[in-house]
């Protein structure tokens, strides 16, 4: 296969398109420059939020231009000049902005050697790249991009005709690098929106209202001492001169504020009974085959609570007015995981044309999907508009991004199979009830950001929708992997949305494969037949099949020893369906709580850019995902958000994570997959696999607490 | 109010109230950002710094408390342009994702470190246990802090 000139990071597209995000984008100018002092500049759509992104796409372009790593510089997007690449989301970087990335790159490369050619009187077969300095054959001359390169050269629009190197050359591909972000991070300089410091800059805070959609009655400005409160409609802050100042004054003004009305939450303790008597929209996604007359029907029901960001750097940003009225302009610095569609929400909320604003991409802590990035930036754009001209940084509070960005969604799914005599599934029914996925910013005509709610008159904010499949919102990976021949699909869309959900990592895809795959277990043993065999026995995709024999045989499944109070479990899952394949085998010991003692992750993301980067964000998402399984649940009472502290909202600490194995299996043959979301959802029901192995009775509503634990064994 | 303090071995006088904390004080007056806010409330450890060589959290410390004391933050660590051996096992290991808790974490293992050159998976663990990760960096940030220890041991 090495010999065939395959396009790996290629999605499959029309003939007349430009691959990935060229499509949208295709002027050359757009994506690259050569500067003087003989590095490269990329200028991409796509952000880093603590994923690695910017790295694997450095080493695409250093590969296809044949120059060194170092001499690469990715950066930072923005709305002023960057192509709009949408939204960094859904482990598609590599796939849009990498293959747009490999084009131009290439491109590029052939323009500047026929440049070259027809200056030295050659042919391009003659010349010979080397770090960028390109030799002529039999002769002594040489010269280098950058002494070639002008602006001029690349004002004109991609082709994609010039054919990528083949990946069996690759010398920077593939190998793992060195994070270009990481070394301003690990000596603690300056590189996080939190630490730009701007000429004049105001420190902002705001006070959020006792309820969710509270209307402002009154308040006691004299009260921000130190600062200046500032008002419009509900929507309430302050600034000040010093960062502390605004904090406390934020929170003198907090204990002023008089608000009526609110949103009444739903009862947490009927949370299931809310998500399937909400006022809803079906839709059936799947119908096909004929159900058998006859075989044995076994049912269940799993759910999964609503889960927080819960990153460890609040959201921020920063922005600044410049004139006032018809004229003004505004800038953001912003953390967002879409600069442009930020800026189309900011637009609207604050009722202006979009091409009065830009949004400049700094990075922020890490980014797990819709988190409050975006909303802070209104926040800023509105407390800014109180500072004459000078910028204001706004950083939530923990309470506050506890409390008030958006969730994601709570799920529940109720899944029904008819097993024939061989122990064969002839029959799957799988019914889900669940908010939307996605609030994301520049989807809506109306703004999705928080305090556009609060503004007077107040926006009403969107009801959180899903894309279709296969990407899917609540519905992702609803659609079961294996060879089901009669499957029947559904699922109910809340159109109301009491809490604010939004995207957040593997979006439905981890309640679905916890659902799917604890079912698979409880089918595999209705069946009488073990775990791994009764996955094999209903997956033809080879892909499939190798991961989870990859993974078995790493963990050494069949020589599992069960000691006293402990278990091991299976799951798989391919993400989307179309992306990434990972089986998952969790190791669980019962103390008083669940203890994950090992993850063994067997991963197939086809062509491998930076095998580090994949194995990093695999064992990232495989902890964040034993925290999820294990401890997280966001709490409320019937007026507000109550899980507002790391000591109502705990996540995995040090001395609880698991030994993380992953096992990469490289494809050099299959188009390159995100990975940032490949083990989430499969991690989870892993380790409930394990759990019911260890406890010899299935728990199906997540997370698995000492409390449910208990309840499941007195009920037992 | 002036209040006079030792930061990464220099002396610095700052003009605040003496409750300011220390976070604000180290970030904004003297410009260093190596040192993060994540809580406020000293639980999660991103703001954690050395004072007189014990771990602190910085978001908790009054300035006062730190009056006439050494605090040494991430940028105090690296001595002349050379990473510290804690920096340069991160960098080693890219024992990181987003990045944002791993000041906290180096400056809690930089303290563990100094009393305990040697010390256990459990004893690691059990520092760290006050500082907080989202992206699950946890397993290479122990391999570094170990490979950082071992190489301190024999530098």
């Amino acid at each position: 296969m090495a010999d065939r000139p395959v396009d790996p990071l290629l999605i499959k597209r029309p003939a007349d398109a430009l691959p990935g995000s060229l499509q949208n984008n295709p002027r050359l100018s757009a994506w690259i420059r050569f500067e003087r002092n003989g590095t490269v500049s990329i200028t991409g759509g796509k952000v880093e939020i603590g994923q690695g992104i910017l790295t694997s796409l450095a080493q695409i372009a250093a590969e296809e231009l044949d120059v060194r790593l170092d001499r690469i510089r990715m950066l930072a997007a923005t709305t002023a000049t960057s192509p709009n690449e949408g939204v960094t989301s859904g482990s598609l970087s590599i796939q849009d902005s990498g293959a747009a990335i490999r084009y131009v790159c290439a491109e590029v490369r052939a323009i500047l050697l026929g440049e070259a050619a027809a200056e030295f009187g050659v042919s391009t077969d003659q010349l010979k790249v080397t770090d960028g300095t390109i030799a002529i054959d039999g002769r002594a001359t040489t010269t280098t991009y950058w002494a070639i390169a002008t602006d001029a050269l690349f004002e004109r629009n991609a082709t994609a005709k010039v054919v990528p190197k083949n990946p069996s050359t690759y010398q920077i591909v593939g190998k793992p690098a060195k994070r270009v972000d990481l070394a301003d991070k690990v000596l603690g300089r300056p590189r996080y929106v939190h630490d730009v410091v701007l000429p004049g800059m105001l420190f902002g805070r705001v006070v959020r209202p006792n309820r969710p959609r509270a209307k402002l009655e009154s308040f006691d400005a004299s009260q921000a001492i130190g600062g200046t409160a500032v008002r419009d409609g509900s929507f309430l802050g302050v600034i000040a001169e010093r960062e502390e100042v605004a904090i406390k004054a934020a929170e003198k003004l907090a204990a002023t504020a008089r608000w009526s009305g609110g949103v009444t939450l739903p009862e947490a303790g009927q949370l299931d009974a809310f998500m399937r008597t909400a006022r809803s929209e079906a839709t059936v996604l799947i119908g096909k085959g004929t159900p058998p007359a006859e075989g044995r029907v076994v049912r269940a029901s799993y759910a999964k609570p609503f889960i927080a960001h819960a990153s460890i750097g609040p959201s921020c940003a920063i922005a600044q007015w410049n004139g006032a009225g018809d004229s003004a302009r505004l800038t953001v610095h912003s953390h967002t995981q879409g600069i442009f569609n930020l800026r189309a929400d900011l637009a609207k909320a604050l009722r202006m044309p979009e091409d009065r604003i830009v949004v400049n991409h700094v990075e922020g802590a890490g980014c797990y999907g819709h988190n409050a990035a975006d909303d802070v930036a209104l926040d800023a754009a509105l407390l800014a508009r109180a500072a004459n001209g000078r910028p204001v940084q706004v950083v939530w509070t923990r309470e506050q991004e506890l409390g008030w960005a958006p969730f994601g969604s709570a799920m529940a799914i109720d899944l029904q199979a008819t097993l024939d005599a061989n122990g064969r599934v002839v029959d799957w029914r799988h019914e889900l009830y669940s908010n939307g996925h996605s609030s994301r910013p520049g989807r809506d005509p109306r703004p999705t950001l928080l305090s556009a709610g609060y503004l007077d008159p107040p926006f009403e904010l969107p009801i959180a929708i899903d894309m279709p499949l296969p990407n899917g919102g609540s519905e992702r990976n609803a659609v079961p992997d294996y060879d089901f021949p009669c499957q029947h699909i559904s699922k109910h869309r809340l159109l109301e949305m009491p809490i604010r959900v939004s995207a957040l990592r593997s979006l439905g895809g981890f309640g679905n494969v916890f659902a799917i795959e604890s079912f698979m277990d409880e089918l595999a043993a209705a069946a009488g037949i073990e775990p791994v065999a009764f996955r094999l026995q209903h997956l033809s995709d080879p892909r499939g099949r190798a991961v989870i024999e990859a993974a078995a045989k790493r963990a050494r499944w069949d020589g599992y020893r069960r000691a006293e109070g402990s278990g091991h479990g299976i799951a798989f899952s391919r993400y989307k369906n179309t992306s990434a394949y990972a089986a998952v085998i969790a190791e669980v010991s019962l103390e008083r709580e669940v203890r994950v003692t090992r993850l063994v992750c067997a991963v197939d993301v086809g062509l491998v850019i930076n095998p580090d980067g994949v194995i990093n964000q695999v064992e990232g998402g495989a902890v964040q995902g034993t925290s999820w399984a294990l401890k997280e649940a966001v709490k409320f009472d019937r007026e507000r958000i109550t899980s507002t502290s790391w000591e109502d909202y705990p996540i995995l600490k040090f001395s609880e994570v698991p030994a993380v194995e992953v096992e990469l299996i490289n494809r050099m043959d299959a188009p390159t997959t995100g990975a940032g979301e490949a083990v989430q959802a499969p991690v989870g029901a892993a380790i409930a696999n394990a759990v019911a192995d260890a406890l010899g009775v299935r728990i199906r509503t997540l997370p698995l607490t000492a409390e449910r634990i208990q309840a499941a064994i007195a009920e037992q | 109010m002036s209040i006079s303090l030792t930061v990464n071995g220099k002396a610095h006088r700052v003009d605040a109230p003496d409750s300011t904390p220390l976070l604000y004080v180290l970030r904004n007056d003297l410009g260093l950002k190596g040192t993060r806010f994540g809580c406020g409330t000293g639980h999660c450890g991103a703001c954690h710094v050395l004072l007189d060589g014990h771990t602190v959290a910085a978001c908790d410390t009054p300035l006062w408390s730190a009056a006439g004391k050494a605090v040494t933050t991430v940028e105090g660590l690296a001595g002349n342009g050379v990473p510290h051996p804690l920096q340069q096992a991160f960098l080693d290991e890219q024992a990181a994702q987003c990045g944002y808790c791993v000041s906290g974490v180096i400056m809690t293992a930089a303290g563990l470190l100094s009393a305990n050159p040697s010390p256990s998976d459990e004893d690691l663990r059990c520092a760290l246990d006050r500082n907080l990760c989202r992206c699950g960096a946890h397993t290479r940030m122990l391999r570094a802090i170990k490979q950082a220890a071992e190489a301190m041991r024999h530098g």
